[in-house]
């Protein structure tokens, strides 16, 4: 984004991290956490998302607001959309 | 500094007329490409509210169904992206800093992950259609609810566990399509020169949207493969 080069080494860390989170998903996935292992699952995504958005995209660099206000805003209408969704399903009673 | 625009002086030929220097060029150009992903963003979330909605109600169902799906390509898979990734932002540094050699050799490597995705998402579509976990006429999923062996899967549910499994990541893969698309015409001009430390836009651009693609397969792998693989 900016003229900020990111470094060589800065990026082969968060590659090496991203492939460690995801043998610790997939490994996980094989322990008993009962309703966890989704909660885990998703956490570990949503690291693994931020790291290649802050970093790879640069948004952690960047000198352009605007970009931030258009990821957080699509973020922020993403989680409106499954939240309300979700919060009105799971809350009904089904025979 | 910001060039006047009155003033005579040398442009980048990649400049256009009507932004003032290249830094507020491609501060636009960035923007536009983040928009789009924004409309991404919401085009892929209807998909993935659908999914939680059908996999709340019908968990065992889902959760026997997402069981036969190979857990081993899946992650393979997911590393091939997350390296495609890495080769996608060593090719945007390259270009950084000037170097053609350097381009050229992580777009081709870039190229040749995101091939591998698409082939190994090849072998696990085909070995659904043998297994006969397409949805259509010819579904037939023959499993037991998880810790019930007694009591057989419902085919519907299943069924639409995998309608959207093969609508999303059919739209996932095709998404991967479009980007190997994008990166053979950046590989080509790459190799051309046309992207130097002055102006690398396309490849910065193109790079955002191959990111994005891996966040979407990041957050695919667990919600499709790994809803209940504790036995």
């Amino acid at each position: 984004m900016s003229e900020h080069i990111v470094s060589a080494k800065t990026n082969i860390a968060v590659w090496l991290t991203l492939l460690v989170l995801t043998g610790v998903t997939a490994g996980v996935a094989f322990i008993d956490l009962g309703p966890f292992n989704t909660v885990v699952a998703l956490v570990i995504a949503t690291v693994k998302a931020l790291l290649v958005v802050l970093i790879f995209m640069h948004v952690k660099y960047t000198s352009d607001k605007l970009v931030k206000v258009v990821v957080i805003s699509a973020i922020f209408f993403l989680v409106l959309l499954l939240g309300l969704s979700l919060a009105d399903y799971t809350t009904r009673l089904l025979m | 500094m910001a060039d006047s625009p009155i003033a005579v002086e040398h442009h980048n030929p990649a400049l256009k007329h009507h932004f003032v220097d290249m830094e507020q060029q491609r501060q636009a150009s960035s923007l536009g490409m983040w928009l789009f992903l924004a409309t991404e963003i919401m085009f892929f979330g209807g998909m993935f509210c659908a999914y939680l909605i059908y996999r709340y109600w019908y968990f065992p169902d889902f959760a026997a169904a997402s069981s036969s799906l190979d857990i081993t390509l899946g992650t393979v898979n997911t590393a091939v992206l997350i390296c495609s990734s890495l080769t996608v932002v060593m090719a945007v540094r390259a270009a950084q800093l000037g170097k053609r050699q350097q381009q050229v050799v992580y777009l081709a490597l870039t190229l040749v992950l995101g091939l591998a995705f698409l082939g190994i998402k090849g072998v696990e579509w085909t070995s659904k259609f043998k297994e006969h976990h397409i949805p259509g006429p010819t579904f037939n999923f023959q499993a037991s609810l998880p810790g019930h062996p007694d009591e057989p899967v419902d085919q519907h549910h299943a069924q639409l566990f995998f309608s959207l499994y093969f609508a999303m990541t059919g739209m996932h893969a095709l998404h991967m399509i479009i980007g190997v698309g994008i990166f053979t015409y950046l590989l080509y001009h790459a190799w051309k020169g046309a992207y130097t430390p002055e102006y690398y836009t396309p490849l910065e651009n193109s790079g955002l949207y191959w990111h994005f693609v891996d966040i979407v397969w990041i957050y695919l792998f667990p919600l499709l493969y790994l809803i209940d693989r504790k036995k």
